[in-house]
């Protein structure tokens, strides 16, 4: 059994203009121990759909339908009390921007302390050498001094590492990693995701990580979702998603991807247009206004997410025929695709 | 720190001397003899001369400044009343402790109020008690002080004065009363309809105050990180939200109460509480400069001490400003 389930997941906002499908009806599961990549531009539905499975989306304005089973429970309909319970200690989370998400009026060691003692029935000495020892797992330079400094006193990596020291803290199953490097510079970001791959192995905790950055992805994930304007387009492991990809959106994406052994005059290739409103998405396939290949059935009829033929457990969203994709994913990895315009 | 501390020191003199001195222009720049009100209607030309030399008003304005500040310096005097003799100390002595007690015991009753209604609000927004505040601001803050003292007085003190029992007017000493109307109870009797009057103003910008500043932080990455912890929204609100939000609060509440102990003119009017305000108003009527000015140097301290007091308040609550 996955650790968590996720199935045709839902979250609608009720806004003046109207509803916003924010994610609409999104599917995957993540195994124990393992690395769930979620990829897509800014607005796609990626971080709402883990804001969703923790709870923490405003409750006002929200509509969620869907089921999230994490551990034989769904999240999205237990109490409030018993998610609770769950958030923090069996599903952590580390946020994107590390300078805003640690509270400024209190010491990182009462954060690190908070945390615990809000999930176990320990003394505040034995909390805090617990956060001890975690600010020392993460690498924080002479925690024991450092543990009563303020946020401010550290920089931003520093920062990012005692939100992961704080995640880590009761050993959860399942960690959710909401663009945790997107904030940091290069040579940082590349420190933390190594940190946070060593720490997995230690902790055996599953990751969701939520990015727009296919390097991380490679880096560190087992399995993709790639999403488009709250949906997912494809579906697939790593491996397939970088070798073998299905969708235009996700070559669009691979395309935009930098490599070392690129000919320096070639042009990194660009989706143009924007991500369209949630709040009235294209007819038909959501990705048409904006792909190259568009074709007449395309603008009706929304393709579903359907199993790639020969290729157990690799979705895709797609009408394009599977000659044509072929072709183009040659051309794409050769590195020689027409520039999409 | 302590070169911080200086450093204000030092501006709070500053600020000082350019206060008073601008009180002593503006009272020298106003069309009006002094000496011919203290010497009296029926005072002949020589006697306004008597007057005059008497009171130094002869001297040239800058002498008269520094015959000020040499008195205020060396004998911590503010001098003596044109109109009375009476020694200015004296008079500041005994009106400061009457709109003292208006004013902090007008911010405890704000502060009850907006608190509540303003987190709540927050918490809420769009619901009934969020709408009923917001009516309620708009009152008071449209509302004039005189208008809403004339209300309360008429309303609590005489149409429904026979179950209220509350007085609509004077004042009675907490300590030492001097009649026979005094002693905490009284006191405290004699200010409740002040205190409503001047807290109502100020509660109605202090439930808008807050009521913003909890939303915004409830919007903050920090609250998110808290919830994502598992702590409960009661504790997210103590320890993550109010701290937070409390901070802008602090300040202006600081500064509002250092610029009211300047006296609360309106309210000590309506009620005719012997304050600082009412003091103020009636010196500047019989040109009683040395009465006016030390109103003005009571109130310049009363600023100045605040601000300072702010300033240790929020290093204490904010650790952000205490090592920069």
């Amino acid at each position: 059994m996955a650790l968590l389930d996720v199935k045709d997941l839902r979250t609608h906002f009720k806004t003046d203009d109207g509803i916003v499908k924010a994610v609409d009806g999104v599917s995957f599961t993540v195994e124990k121990g393992q690395t769930l990549g979620i990829v897509g531009e800014s607005g796609c539905g990626k971080s709402v759909t883990n804001l969703t499975i923790m709870g923490l989306n405003p409750k006002r304005t929200a509509i969620i339908s869907g089921e999230a089973i994490f551990k034989g429970e769904d999240l999205l309909s237990m109490p409030s009390k018993r998610l609770r319970d769950i958030r923090g200690n069996d599903i952590a989370m580390i946020f994107q921007d590390p300078m805003t998400s640690l509270n400024p009026v209190h010491s990182i060691g009462k954060q690190l302390v908070e945390a615990i003692m809000l999930h176990r029935d320990v003394t505040k000495k034995q909390a805090r050498a617990r956060a001890l020892e975690l600010l020392k797992a993460v690498g924080i330079p002479r925690a024991e001094r450092r543990i009563d400094d303020y946020p401010h006193q550290f920089s931003g990596g520093m920062r990012q590492r005692v939100m992961i020291a704080m995640a880590l803290i009761n050993d959860p199953d399942l960690l959710i990693a909401d663009e945790p490097t997107t904030a940091l510079d290069v040579t940082t970001q590349a420190q933390i995701l190594a940190l946070m791959k060593r720490l997995q192995q230690e902790f055996d905790s599953a990751i969701i990580m939520i990015t727009h950055d296919l390097g991380v992805v490679a880096e560190t994930a087992d399995d993709v979702i790639v999403m488009y304007a709250a949906q997912v387009v494809e579906r697939g492991s790593v491996h397939e998603i970088f070798n073998s990809p299905h969708h235009p959106y996700t070559w669009g994406l691979l395309g935009s991807l930098p490599r070392l052994d690129d000919d320096p005059e070639h042009r990194l290739v660009q989706i143009p247009g924007q991500p369209p409103s949630l709040l009235r998405p294209p007819q038909g396939c959501r990705f048409h206004p904006r792909c190259p290949y568009v074709m007449e059935i395309c603008r009706t009829t929304q393709p579903e997410l359907e199993e790639i033929p020969g290729e157990p457990g690799h979705l895709q969203r797609c009408h394009l025929d599977e000659d044509t994709k072929r072709r183009e994913v040659e051309k794409l990895l050769s590195g020689t695709m027409a520039e999409a315009s | 720190m302590l070169r911080y501390l200086i450093r204000r020191l030092l501006w709070a003199a500053v600020l000082f001397v350019a206060v008073t001195m601008v009180t002593y222009v503006i009272f020298f720049i106003t069309p009006a003899d002094p000496a011919r009100l203290v010497a009296g209607r029926g005072a002949t030309d020589a006697d306004v001369a008597r007057a005059a030399e008497f009171l130094g008003l002869n001297d040239p304005v800058p002498v008269q400044y520094l015959r000020f500040l040499k008195r205020l310096v060396i004998d911590q005097s503010l001098g003596f009343s044109f109109a009375t003799r009476q020694d200015v100390n004296e008079i500041v002595g005994r009106a400061a402790p009457v709109t003292a007690s208006l004013v902090f015991g007008g911010a405890v009753a704000w502060m009850l109020v907006s608190l509540p209604v303003g987190i709540l609000s927050a918490l809420r927004p769009r619901s009934l008690l969020d709408r009923a505040a917001m009516v309620f601001v708009l009152i008071g803050v449209s509302a004039h002080p005189v208008w809403i003292g004339l209300i309360f007085a008429y309303f609590f003190g005489y149409k429904w004065g026979d179950i209220t029992h509350l007085p609509i007017t004077g004042y009675a000493d907490f300590i030492n009363p001097a009649t026979a109307e005094g002693g905490p109870l009284e006191w405290f009797r004699h200010m409740i309809l002040p205190w409503a009057t001047f807290a109502l103003l100020f509660s109605a910008l202090y439930v808008r105050m807050i009521r913003a500043n909890v939303m915004e932080t409830m919007n903050e990455d920090y609250v998110r990180t808290a919830r994502a912890k598992g702590a409960p929204e009661s504790r997210v609100l103590r320890s993550h939200v109010l701290r937070n939000a409390m901070l802008p609060v602090v300040t202006i509440l600081g500064m509002d109460i250092g610029l009211a102990l300047g006296g609360a003119i309106f309210t000590e009017t309506v009620y005719s509480l012997p304050g600082l305000g009412n003091m103020a108003l009636r010196s500047i009527e019989n040109l009683d400069l040395p009465v006016t000015q030390g109103i003005v140097v009571f109130a310049t301290l009363a600023v100045i001490v605040f601000n300072l007091l702010v300033d240790i308040l929020y290093a204490a609550i904010d650790p952000r400003i205490r090592l920069s």
